[in-house]
């Protein structure tokens, strides 16, 4: 009746167990201040079920932030251990809940904390930067946010019921087969980046045709804000290495659940397949997720300098020669496989001419602040902090591309050091600046810039005291995933010193918190009433703060690269807003109800219960059928309501 | 009023290159199944190989049977984008659906027949990977047959508006996307295995 689920899935570790009470605990609360408020209607119509990007967005937004905690605390609980288990200690963590630990860090940090985020921003951002009244596809839209958060759903519930995989977080066959895996661990890593990976892969569609048919008047190609480009080259990637990942992902679960041998070690399997492939979408996604942040960085410098961009045009190039470079230089990650002197030179290659590009939009982002008048507000501070840590990760990622090299500190702690450098420095700074940068757009007022400046502190110096040691412990010979250190290698120092660092970045997350509580209490105090907080160019700040739903009363026609300046300066002629009727989607709750019914399809696969599956396709199907016979899904608003709306914002 | 059906053309149009970009990223992954099947092609691992179990004229049968079916649906799209003919493009979407089924009927015998002679997909890497590349192409025209049941349906009720019509669309490129699929399948799997 209920597969392979028994009891004995319930958790017995003190640890596991006191995170699930945990997250029974914050889940009552949640509910309970909803009954207690009687905010459910509120919560399903103005929220669960809307089409509306913006919202949308915020909710991207939000689970990431809860993911973040999580994965975070998977980050101390690696520390401690490090810290704790040497010599005859063998730490709080037994080695089979560690390997889970990392690998669920991994898993969360790039697909439910690193990618919503960024969603959330384009979701934000880029619809109001190109002057559309919404995205291509809404319903879409909101199916890809049900998708991701069914998919961090399952994450978390592997934390409660069964086990997660503990393979590292790419789940590397033939560790990550039936052999060597037989829990349920990796059936629920599969599912859950299957669910969230087709969201991923529908809102690339979505906002790849957004960008390009959804512009405004004017907005040519050359004149799209930066951030608009970087995404336009992020989802390009997204549409072409998300079905690689989820061909990979389906055959290993072939391999998994039907008995079949595509990377098996026997029967004329091949391992080394699913490392290829897997990377062949692994390394494209680092991009997904940077790219959009070097976009961020160009509009916060911009902004925050008083100038336009330095060098728009080589901006671009540079993002389309990164976008092609992503694709050729996979077999980086695994020199050590043998494929051969020539071919790991062609790799290695490559992958340091990508330094070119990124070196370009480097000084393109210097050539910005250089005789400008920097404002150091938050958003900035992010950025300067950018420029400077992700140049050294950059550094040491020129110097694992040399194959030589590579060899030597392959799966080391170096490795580690490196893509933290990158990522934290790159992704997450970005993404904290692109949250600070159109907090005040989307909630019409400022984040604390006190708290502001102490949590970019706290991050950046944290970061550095938790990963420098690592570069260090990389080149002494520590290898990556060690559950248990022994006292004689004289590494233990060093994990000190480490450790000290992720507390000094969890300061810096507590003082998010803080940050984000306390600008909620003295919003009244940080408003933004003229829609244009930081005297931006592009078109966002155009619009009030928040801006209605339908985004712009009237859509804009663009006359250069900086629409919103020209309207400020004078440039482009105003005109008394003559409103006509538009057409906005209508909520629905089945984006919601599809990805709900997929996530009980996942779980019922995990555990073996057929039925459920069975049952959970044929209402899948069936409600994307419904939908498909739902002919009445938009409304209009007439131009009398726009008026009103409009006339009552000037006021 | 113009301005609506103004806005009207460009969501569909809008839907039409969505669903292009859509079948860009499922070419892709196909191309993922084909490469490992390359790559596996050999991996028989002292069971049957391409050349002892397939039967080449049973294979040309049901690629006929699909082609003609992607030719049957041509019919269907040229009577709603031409002719505004209701009732053909429901005779020929009809006719499309029961090639389809046909060809999924085929399929599914010919890995009926594999796994009797014991043939199965735990054999060996080679047919693990021949049942998934053949298989997720099978699913697709699954996919669609669904797909064009709920079609078939809304052309009826609604008949040929803009909206159905761009469904039609859709479908279309969705189908013949298969076919093609297909070919490579019949003559890299198939044909290039026969050899």
């Amino acid at each position: 009746m209920l597969g392979n689920l028994t009891l004995g899935a319930f958790p017995h570790e003190p640890i596991t167990v006191g995170a699930g009470i945990f997250m029974a605990v914050a889940g009552v609360s949640i509910l309970s201040i909803l009954f207690y408020f009687k905010r459910w209607n509120w919560l399903w119509t103005e929220w669960l079920t809307s089409l509306d990007h913006k919202k949308i967005g915020v909710m991207y937004i939000i689970i990431a932030l809860i993911m973040l905690l999580r994965g975070f605390s998977d980050a101390i609980m690696m520390r401690l251990q490090q810290v704790l288990s040497v010599g005859d200690s063998a730490g709080f963590l037994p080695p089979e809940h560690y390997d889970q630990i990392f690998t669920a860090h991994g898993v969360i940090m790039i697909f439910f904390v690193a990618m919503p985020l960024m969603f959330g921003l384009i979701n934000l951002a880029v619809p109001l930067q190109i002057g559309a009244r919404d995205v291509a596809f809404p319903f879409l839209n909101s199916l890809s946010l049900w998708f991701t958060v069914v998919g961090a759903v399952l994450v978390n519930l592997s934390l409660v019921l069964g086990e997660f995989a503990a393979t590292g977080w790419l789940a590397y066959p033939p560790l990550s087969g039936i052999l060597y895996s037989p829990g349920v661990g990796v059936d629920y890593y599969i599912w859950a980046l299957q669910i969230a990976g087709a969201g991923s892969l529908l809102s690339g569609i979505n906002f790849f045709v957004t960008i390009l048919m959804g512009r405004c008047p004017g907005m040519t190609m050359m004149r799209l804000p930066v951030f608009v480009w970087t995404v336009f080259a992020s989802m390009t990637l997204v549409i072409i290495s998300f079905p690689i990942l989820t061909a990979t992902l389906g055959m290993l679960s072939l391999d998994r659940l039907l008995g079949m041998h595509f990377f098996t070690s026997d029967f004329g399997g091949n391992a080394m397949m699913y490392v290829n492939l897997i990377w062949a979408w692994g390394h494209p996604e680092v991009y997904i997720l940077v790219l959009p942040a070097f976009g961020i960085f160009s509009e916060v410098v911009s902004a925050f300098s008083r100038k336009k961009l330095f060098g728009y045009t080589t901006m671009i190039w540079a993002t389309i020669a990164i976008t092609f470079l992503s694709f050729v230089v996979w077999v980086h990650h695994f020199f050590t496989m043998g494929a051969g002197a020539n071919v790991n030179a062609f790799f290695g290659i490559m992958t340091m001419i990508i330094a070119i590009p990124t070196g370009v939009k480097v000084f393109n982002w210097l050539f910005t602040m250089f005789r400008g008048s920097i404002v150091f507000a938050s958003p900035m501070l992010w950025t300067i902090g950018f420029i400077f840590t992700f140049t050294i990760g950059g550094m040491s990622g020129v110097l694992l591309a040399v194959p030589g090299a590579d060899f030597q500190l392959h799966n080391s702690l170096f490795l580690i050091a490196h893509f933290h450098n990158v990522i934290i420095g790159g992704v997450v700074f970005g993404y904290f600046a692109g949250l600070t940068y159109w907090f005040p757009k989307i909630f019409g007022f400022k984040l604390n810039e006190r708290l502001g400046k102490a949590v970019f502190w706290h991050w950046i110096v944290g970061f550095f005291v938790a990963f420098v040691p690592l570069y260090i412990l990389g080149l002494m010979g520590m290898t990556r995933r060690l559950s248990h250190i022994d006292v004689s290698l004289g590494w233990q120092t060093l994990l000190y010193v480490a450790g000290i660092g992720v507390v000094i970045i969890g300061i810096g997350v507590v003082l998010q918190i803080l940050q984000l509580i306390i600008s909620i209490r003295d919003r009244r105090s940080n408003m933004d009433t003229t829609g244009d907080p930081w005297n931006g160019r592009t078109l966002e700040w155009s619009t009030s703060s928040p801006p209605p739903f339908y985004n712009f009363a009237i859509i804009p026609t663009v006359h250069g690269r900086h629409p919103f300046w020209d309207m400020k300066h004078g440039v482009s002629e105003k005109r008394t807003p003559h409103y006509v009727d538009i057409e906005m989607p209508r909520n629905t709750p089945m984006g919601l109800y599809i990805a709900i019914t997929s996530g009980i399809f996942g779980f019922a696969v995990v555990w073996h219960i057929w039925w459920v599956a069975v049952l959970a396709l044929v209402v899948v199907l069936s409600l994307l059928m419904i939908r498909s016979f739902d002919y009445d899904t938009e409304y209009v608003v007439s131009a009398e309501e726009i008026k009103r709306i409009e006339d009552s914002m000037r006021k | 009023m113009t301005t609506e059906t103004l806005t009207h053309h460009t969501k569909e149009s809008k839907a039409l290159f969505g669903f292009w970009v859509y079948i860009m990223s499922d070419a892709l992954l196909f191309g993922s199944i084909f490469a490992t099947y390359a790559v596996l092609h050999n991996n028989v691992f002292g069971g049957p190989s391409a050349s002892d179990i397939f039967s080449m004229p049973f294979v040309l049968v049901e690629t006929i049977i699909l082609l003609a079916s992607s030719f049957t649906y041509g019919l269907a799209s040229l009577y709603a984008h031409h002719h505004n003919e209701k009732d053909k493009v429901a005779l020929w979407l009809v006719v499309t659906f029961l090639l389809g089924v046909t060809f999924i009927g085929m399929e599914l015998s010919e890995f009926a027949k594999l796994f009797q002679s014991g043939s199965s997909w735990q054999v060996s890497g080679f047919l693990s990977g021949f049942f998934t590349l053949v298989g997720t192409h099978g699913l697709h025209v699954t996919a669609g047959l669904i797909w064009m049941g709920g079609l078939l349906v809304q052309v009826l009720q609604h008949g040929l508006t803009v909206r159905t019509i761009g469904k039609i669309s859709n479908l279309g490129i969705f189908w013949h996307f298969l076919d093609i699929v297909w070919i490579f399948i019949f003559t890299f799997v198939y044909l290039m295995g026969a050899i």
